[in-house]
């Protein structure tokens, strides 16, 4: 396979009225290229513009403006039954009037393959979701899971260039989504056809895609890994949206090639951090500082191993602390109500109460310039 | 060891306690007044027309209980056989019309915007604000010859000599479906209307164009439409008589004619009861053929 792209997006908007009478863009100026064989999703809360991204690959919905292209084919007002994508909708949409079987076969016949074949690629397809013998059956009768893999089945059945997956997962119960995360990862690597999916849920995007197009507004804010939109945000929502953070509001004062000095207003205190990106001197920037990245000490400890000398030290109080197992989650003040979380990992198993953290002792903050991120507060 | 109940007393029948405890006696005690109303509007006249059927009719039109099949035999004959198949006709008729300009309606109804939704829904009920036959007078005034219609014709000058539609079978089949539409776009606007977009558009995503994803999705899904249509229309036009009596004149006559004036002008209730009787069975018979057909039908139109 060459360099082409499975699916590209070239500066493409989509604009919908307002009941007001106004008009929103529900996809504002989104370009992004996604490789085949891919496993990208589309991450972002409601009305972030997600689902009429995919809409728009689908074919349901035509871009005001850009151009959406599949397999170096500009759609245009490509109508859905010519395009060579499948959807599998988040309400499954599947046929209550036909059988298992019937439903699965739809798209084939519209292709007008022979029946004998239609009849063997229905029943590879109804093995691959693990419902071998269930063709009889009407879509009715069969549980939310099995109806979501039949959704399944009648999409790649087709086998597409692209599968379009719009919060497939979403109507199932916590267990069976985790258990079809993984199957789905695992069908995507066996087919090889390029996935492309829609969700809301951090964890259901970190876990399956091998990247992320984080949405918010209209605009593809961040696309990248999952190391990467984690590790390495580049701008206050990715960083928010994607786990848990403390942020801290300040000032740029000086910047070097890898290192920038922000001063922070409510503390009345510098911070070094790593950045990326447009900033420069002057610019209103937050910190963000996972919590599970903070090293906390006692005040009074005198010696503290592994250090290297270079890590930004605050000072605060705790405020509560909550044991939950494999580590313990404090809450510190940091004097004028700033609050800042910080997860301390229970590496050492131990009863005695003086190892853990309790309300009102003093502690000192240690916070690596390298987990220290200076963000724009938003990407432009 | 016995024992003994100390509070075991006779148990006296009480309304309040058996509606109290037992389930069944609620039951009954809330369904009383709906089948009271089924008694006595619907079995008990059944019963008297049946019985009606098989008596004799006295020299001034008095009803004799003497036992007489000879009413059924009478209407065995070609005159209302003649009748029977064109009320026949004109049922299936007025049905299959109504079916055919009733689905578009009821389709454009069921994917127009909303607010046009309810003000076409309010002009499809208009109609009902005003009396029945005074619809059908006005009717008269525009199919007569140098009518309205007539008038609009020659004036866009389509046609030159009146068309004398009024009294003829096809006015009763204009008055006919114009009557009925309502009760065969209504039903099926509210099966359509409950096809999700979702389906057509997985019909679309999987290859099928427009029509296909009509043909395989949308006319399926509403069979149950077409199903509620078509008994709401067929089994009323089957007894009509209004119609066809102001709209078809003294050639048009329907069996529903011939029942309204044994009863209302010959006097002769046994022989419009027996009348009655055949209508009823005729229209029974096409009905529940009609419906266990359609029960498979929609796996037919797949």
């Amino acid at each position: 396979m060459n360099s082409n792209f499975a699916v590209e997006f070239h500066d493409v908007v989509k604009t919908f009225p307002t009941p007001e009478g106004g008009t929103v863009n529900a996809v504002d100026h989104v370009t992004l290229e996604i490789k085949h064989g891919e496993f990208f999703s589309f991450l972002g809360p409601s009305g972030c513009g997600k689902t009429t991204s995919l809409r728009m690959m689908a074919g349901f919905e035509w871009p005001t403006h850009g151009e959406v292209i599949i397999n170096q084919k500009e759609m245009g007002h490509t109508p859905p039954y010519l395009r060579p994508v499948n959807t599998v909708f988040q309400s499954y949409a599947l046929f209550q009037h036909m059988t298992v079987f019937q439903n699965i076969a739809f798209g084939l016949e519209m292709e007008k393959v022979p029946k004998p074949e239609i009849t063997r690629r229905v029943g590879e397809a109804l093995e691959m979701v693990k419902l071998g013998g269930m063709g009889r059956r009407k879509p009715k009768q069969l549980s939310g899971g099995q109806q979501q893999r039949i959704a399944l089945a009648r999409a790649l059945v087709k086998r597409p260039e692209v599968l379009l997956l719009d919060e497939p997962l979403g109507a199932l119960d916590l267990k069976l989504r985790k258990e079809m995360q993984l199957e789905l990862k695992a069908l995507q690597e066996q087919v090889g056809i390029t996935f492309i999916y829609v969700t809301h849920d951090q964890e259901e995007a970190l876990t399956m895609s091998n990247r992320i197009a984080v949405m918010n507004k209209g605009k593809a804010l961040q696309i990248g890994g999952a190391v990467e939109i984690y590790e390495r945000p580049n701008c206050r929502f990715v960083a928010d949206f994607i786990g848990e953070t403390n942020f801290l509001a300040g000032t740029i004062k000086a910047m070097t090639r890898d290192r920038v000095t922000v001063f922070l207003n409510t503390l009345n205190q510098e911070i070094t951090g790593i950045w990326q990106g447009d900033l420069s001197v002057g610019q209103t920037v937050v910190v963000s500082i996972r919590p599970e990245k903070v090293r906390l000490a006692d005040d009074d400890d005198k010696e503290i191993k592994d250090l290297r000398g270079t890590e930004n030290l605050l000072r605060g109080k705790v405020v509560t602390t909550a044991y939950i197992g494999s580590d313990t989650r404090v809450v510190l003040d940091l004097g004028s109500g700033l609050r800042m979380r910080a997860w301390e990992q229970n590496a050492i198993s131990t009863l005695d109460p003086d190892a853990y953290y309790s309300a009102g002792d003093a502690v000192r903050i240690y916070i690596p310039m390298e987990n220290t991120l200076v963000l724009p507060e938003d990407v432009s | 060891m016995t024992t003994v109940p100390i509070n075991k007393t006779v148990k006296k029948f009480s309304l309040v306690r058996a509606l109290r405890e037992n389930r069944v006696a609620q039951g009954l005690f809330l369904i009383f007044p709906a089948n009271l109303y089924l008694f006595l509007l619907i079995v008990l006249p059944l019963l008297l027309v049946t019985g009606l059927s098989f008596l004799s009719r006295g020299d001034y039109g008095q009803v004799l209980f003497i036992f007489n099949p000879a009413n059924y035999a009478r209407l065995f004959n070609a005159l209302y056989g003649k009748i029977m198949l064109f009320s026949l006709a004109v049922g299936l008729g007025t049905t299959l019309l109504c079916l055919l300009i009733g689905y578009p309606m009821a389709y454009y109804l069921a994917h127009a915007p909303s607010r046009t939704r309810s003000l076409l829904l309010f002009l499809i009920l208009l109609p009902f604000w005003t009396n029945f036959i005074i619809r059908i007078y006005a009717w008269m005034m525009i199919l007569r010859s140098g009518g309205f219609l007539d008038s609009i014709l020659q004036w866009a000058h389509l046609t030159t000599a009146p068309l004398g539609l009024l009294y003829s079978p096809t006015a009763v089949m204009i008055g006919m479906v114009y009557e009925f539409l309502p009760f065969m776009v209504l039903p099926l606007y509210t099966s359509l209307e409950k096809i999700e977009n979702s389906l057509l558009e997985a019909g679309a995503d999987l290859g099928a164009p427009p029509w296909k994803a009509f043909l395989r999705i949308t006319l399926p899904l509403s069979v149950p439409g077409m199903i509620a249509g078509t008994i709401l229309t067929f089994i009323p036009a089957m007894g009509m008589f209004v119609v066809s009596d102001l709209l078809g004149g003294a050639k048009t006559i329907l069996i529903g004619n011939v029942i309204r004036n044994q009863f209302l002008t010959a006097r002769d209730w046994p022989f419009g009861s027996a009348a009655s009787m055949i209508l009823m069975l005729l229209t029974m018979v096409f009905t529940l053929y009609y419906t266990r057909k359609a029960g498979f039908g929609e796996e037919l139109l797949v």
